[in-house]
């Protein structure tokens, strides 16, 4: 079957922008001509990213928020990502169980990722996929990250506005979090707001957002917001929070910065990516890279030799052939 | 990167005998398959509605609550009209092997009964699933 | 139990004859397998010996029947007074379908009844809800009004019978609808006995049949308890199950653990509520499954029996001794039921229904040999009761009180199931309590490892199941399967689009503004809930009150 996925995707079958996903997952050729096609219809949508440890209740919130938003006329695509086990490659992806309802509302989108071995909380296709969802026409995209603990930093590149949901009594104290992890929030949420202990963190993060120079900047001090996602509270502030951030973001004209500093990754990214493929495919099929490890094993040859002669092939830098020859 | 299968395991009606299917979402794992596990209480609209959205390779159905005749045939169906005939269709539960025929003659690819090794399912799918 | 002097000569006897004996035996014949295991996973000694209950204290581990810890039995004299209540789970279609068969048990000697209810009305939908399609009638009675409560109980006086009702979220709903056809049967509340089941927290972590958010749902919970406390006196409020912990995989030990576990929330929540622990406790009952390792079982239950004492007697500061007494009903092991060789399924419910009555179960539900294939025919009904009377009447398991006490085997079983249980309440209690633990998964996650561990032995061969892994046949296809009419659907519909169109719409609108009131402050719903019921207000129409105010709930799930 035979079929133009572009025109398909942004005439919204969402059949085509499931395989689309799905080719991206796999790193398959086919999905390059069509991002092509669909790349000028991005960069409508806002993305947010939804963040915290194991048992914060990501999941119901996301649900919840995503109701919240859907009340007020706009559309939702999510992206719920799943940790693969780094022993059969496979994974179990649970996030859909909590948000049942949305399965069958139009105007929403869900796709569950497994990470297949990508650190930080999302998966390599993520930026890709919301990139889709983008082009899809949703107005708002919502990444929720694995709850992989307190290192998920890798969400801030992709976000427009990420939220960091604390739980009380997770044993997830301000104190123990990891040095960045509480930078990289624009808004917390304190979830299950209705626990015991929940005041105290609300002080703590608080207190800690009045010091920390890296966490309250300029023209944002990050609120602080309880909600009980399970009954349905707080997910109107949230929403206004966010939106608060929003405009910001575009009043200070911090959304281009961010975004510009995103394109920037990314595209250095992808042709990081593309270039080690390519090299890596070459090396291994001609036989050469198993040779060259003997080499390295043997003491025969060092690894930073064969590094520079090797990338000074593929690249010509003239400062790489200056300093071989 | 290497293609993976991916399965939505769904619990179709109000029924909540979920051991088989938390059990078998494990086994698929670890066989390497990306499972969606839909919970409990889904509609078949919800069930397509994921398939869909997840571009599954496969549909797992589980019912021991004896409505697999009206739920299975309609998930089959449901699939059809969004175009998704390539979807492998597998159930398992309580049902009857008077049923069987009628299932199948439905469009449902297999189904497995109690007691059937865990090691056959994860076979028929690794042989029976479509490319895409 | 006995001197120090004794111990050592039987330690000695036993090492002389595990030496000398038994390893000339092995030399020659090797034992079928290494490491012998309970199904639930514990292993099994090649023998048991006064040494290995050597710190079994008689009087405070065991005591004497009727009496704390109430290792031995709850009653005095156990079934030499009269046997344990024989109680047929059934229900199946509409009211008038089950109605008859439950007359046709109570003909046949059957002494309590017990109401299953199909999904629809389990889940708090009524007939004609799109999520009911293809559900109504199913695994169960359909009941939307007090008029279907009314046929279901047609010609069944409800001061001579007690009824069992397995409902749960909308447990209040089911009762209220009950003791408004007692009233109508001119019984007064007093009279009236029976139990719901109205466990929610188990329908959140193993059964499915869930509504609301945990903190709403058991407020309805504890509004049935403390409204019953006060006005329907001999009602059974609660009964907290370890039967469906155990169908989904857990072990022995750990149907026993969560279902104490649960327990401990309830009686919390209750204390929480004002009420005396010695007012409500002695109205909690348990409900427990029993698998075919019969030992095991009976270990099981008298453990559990000594824990739950000691916790409402301990940490509950109970005083009245039928406060601390673990009244249970057991249900053969469903998941047991292998629909290989289905006949073979009389003898496993056959030595399950005997390890409930050697563990002292208070009543008592046979499972039908056909189970794994379809909802129970006639017939195998039929032969379950009779099971259960062989069990009863032939089997000499009633004659005696707790017959295997002193058993070596099955005291050490039962002081290391006691262990375990200990072992789990305590690291769900460093967690912050039941209710957290539910919530981090973590009670379902250990379920989820047993469930994995049981199917992995028998796929391995390791475990023998027979007509599964081993004595396998071809068999032709069973048949004269029960089929429930696809049309009960239909029929309830229409009923209910007439009680729609006839019932006092000023009446029924006015009582559910009541009850919606009630329900947002911390008045007891149940008042309200019984006017309701008496106005006509469906189930489904009382649950949407409910969902409106609390929310729908959907727990996370561990795979």
């Amino acid at each position: 079957m035979t079929m133009d996925y572009a025109r398909e995707i942004l005439q919204g079958s969402p059949r085509a922008v499931a395989r689309l996903m799905s080719w991206l997952e796999d790193e398959d050729e086919r999905a390059y001509p069509v991002m092509e096609e669909i790349y000028r219809h991005t960069g409508k949508a806002y993305i947010l990213g939804i963040t915290g440890s194991p048992g914060a209740g990501k999941s119901t919130l996301t649900d919840k928020l995503t109701r919240t938003i859907r009340r007020k006329g706009l559309s939702v695509g999510i992206v719920a990502v799943d940790p693969s086990s780094p022993f059969t490659g496979g994974a179990v992806l649970g996030d859909r169980v909590r948000m049942s309802e949305l399965s069958i509302d139009p105007g929403v989108y869900i796709r569950s990722m497994a990470t297949r071995g990508f650190l930080g909380g999302i998966s390599k296709a993520t930026a890709d996929v919301v990139k889709v969802l983008d082009a899809f026409g949703k107005d708002v995209i919502i990444i929720e990250t694995v709850g992989v603990g307190q290192d998920e930093v890798d969400i801030i590149g992709l976000a427009d506005t990420t939220c960091l949901i604390l739980v009380p009594g997770l044993g997830d104290g301000i104190q123990s979090m990891k040095a960045g992890v509480m930078e990289i929030a624009d808004i917390f949420v304190v979830n299950k707001a209705d626990r015991a202990g929940a005041d105290q963190v609300v002080a703590e993060v608080c207190a800690r957002v009045d010091q920390d120079s890296h966490i309250k900047v300029k023209d944002w001090t990050p609120p602080v917001l309880k909600t009980v996602a399970v009954e349905d509270q707080g997910l109107e502030e949230l929403w206004q929070a966010i939106d608060g951030h929003r405009a910001m973001l575009e009043k200070t004209g911090k959304l281009h910065e961010k975004r510009r500093e995103r394109i920037c990754n990314e595209t250095l990214r992808m042709i990081h990516n593309e270039l080690f493929r390519v090299v890596r495919e070459q090396l291994q099929d001609s036989g050469q890279l198993d040779n060259l490890v003997t080499d390295i094993l043997d003491h025969k040859r060092d690894p930073y030799s064969i590094m520079r002669e090797i990338t000074g092939k593929w690249i010509s830098l003239p400062q790489h052939q200056k300093e071989t020859s | 990167m290497a293609k993976k299968i991916k399965i939505i395991v769904a619990k179709p009606g109000l029924d909540g005998h979920d051991r088989g299917a938390k059990l078998l979402s494990r086994i698929f794992a670890e066989a390497g398959m990306e499972v969606v596990y839909t919970g409990l209480r889904q509609t078949p609209e919800m069930i397509v509605e994921t398939a869909l959205q997840e571009d599954a390779d496969v549909v797992g159905l589980s019912s021991l609550s004896g409505v697999h005749n009206y739920f299975f045939p309609k998930v089959v169906e449901l699939l059809r009209a969004k175009g998704l005939d390539d979807v492998l269709v597998v159930g398992g539960g309580i049902i009857p092997r008077e049923d069987y025929e009628g299932l199948q003659k439905a469009g449902v690819n297999a189904i497995f009964g109690p007691g059937t090794p865990t090691t056959e399912i994860v076979e028929y799918i690794q042989k029976n699933v479509r490319e895409r | 139990m006995f001197d120090e002097k004794a111990l050592e000569t039987i330690k000695a006897g036993k090492e002389k004859w595990s030496n000398d004996v038994v390893g000339k035996t092995l030399a020659k014949n090797p034992e079928r397998k290494e490491v012998f295991t309970t199904i639930s996973g514990t292993p099994v000694e090649r023998l048991y010996t006064p040494l290995d209950v050597a710190g079994l204290d008689y009087g405070k581990d065991l005591g004497y029947p009727g009496l704390y810890p109430f290792t031995r039995g709850v009653q005095p004299t156990m079934y030499r007074g009269r046997f344990w209540t024989m109680r047929q789970y059934a229900g199946f279609g509409s009211a008038k379908e089950s109605n008859a068969r439950y007359r046709y048990l109570l003909s046949q000697g059957q002494t309590g009844l017990s109401v299953a209810f199909d999904l629809p009305t389990q889940a708090g939908y009524d007939s004609d809800h799109p999520l009911s399609m293809g559900e109504v009638g199913k695994v169960g009675v359909a009941i939307d009004s007090i008029e279907d409560m009314k046929v279901l109980f047609d010609q069944i006086p409800l001061d001579k019978v007690t009824t069992s009702m397995t409902i749960n979220a909308p447990a209040g709903i089911l009762l209220g609808m009950y003791l408004a056809i007692a009233e109508e049967q001119g019984v007064s509340f007093d009279k009236v006995g029976g139990t719901v089941q109205n466990d929610v927290l188990k329908e959140i972590t193993v059964r499915g049949q869930y509504i609301y958010p945990p903190k709403a749902t058991m407020r309805l919970t504890t509004d049935l308890i403390e409204y019953c406390l006060k006005n329907v006196p001999k009602w059974n409020t609660i009964s907290i199950s370890g039967y469906h912990i155990r169908e989904s995989g857990s072990t022995a030990a750990q149907e026993m653990a969560f279902t104490i576990a649960d327990g401990i929330a309830y009686v919390q929540a209750c204390v929480e509520r004002g009420l005396d622990v010695d007012s409500f406790g002695p109205r909690l009952s348990f409900f427990f499954n029993a698998f075919t390792n019969v030992l095991e079982e009976v270990a099981k239950f008298r453990a559990g029996r000594r824990v739950w004492a000691k916790i409402m007697k301990e940490r509950f500061g109970a005083k009245n001794p039928r406060s601390m007494m673990l009244r249970f009903h057991v249900q053969t092991g469903g998941v047991t039921l292998t629909a290989q060789q289905p006949l073979n399924n009389v003898v496993r419910v056959g030595l399950q229904a005997y390890a409930a009555a050697l563990g002292g179960c208070q009543s008592l539900h046979t499972n039908s040999y056909d189970e794994a294939l379809c909802l129970p025919t006639q017939q195998a009904v039929t032969v379950a009761l009779r099971t259960q009377q062989i069990v009863a009447e032939e089997s000499g398991a009633a004659d005696t009180i707790d017959p295997l006490a002193g058993c070596y085997y099955v005291e050490a079983m039962t002081e290391k199931i006691e262990a375990e249980i200990m072992d789990y309440l305590q690291k769900i209690d460093a967690m912050g309590g039941t209710l957290v633990a539910i919530e981090q998964g973590y009670i379902q996650k250990e379920i989820q490892n047993s469930a994995y561990r049981f199917q992995k032995e028998i796929e391995s061969g390791e475990r023998v199941y027979v007509g599964i892994n081993k004595y396998t046949m071809e068999e032709p296809p069973p048949q004269g399967l029960l089929k429930v009419d696809m049309s009960v659907g239909e029929v309830e519909a229409g009923k209910l689009k007439k009680l729609r169109a006839e019932r006092d719409e000023a009446k029924w609108k006015a009582a559910l503004d009541k009850l919606r009131q009630a329900s947002q402050t911390d008045e007891n719903v149940m008042p309200s809930v019984i006017e309701a019921v008496k106005a006509k207000a469906t189930v489904g129409e009382i649950c949407d009150v409910w969902r409106d105010i609390f929310g729908q709930f959907r727990p996370k799930e561990y795979v």
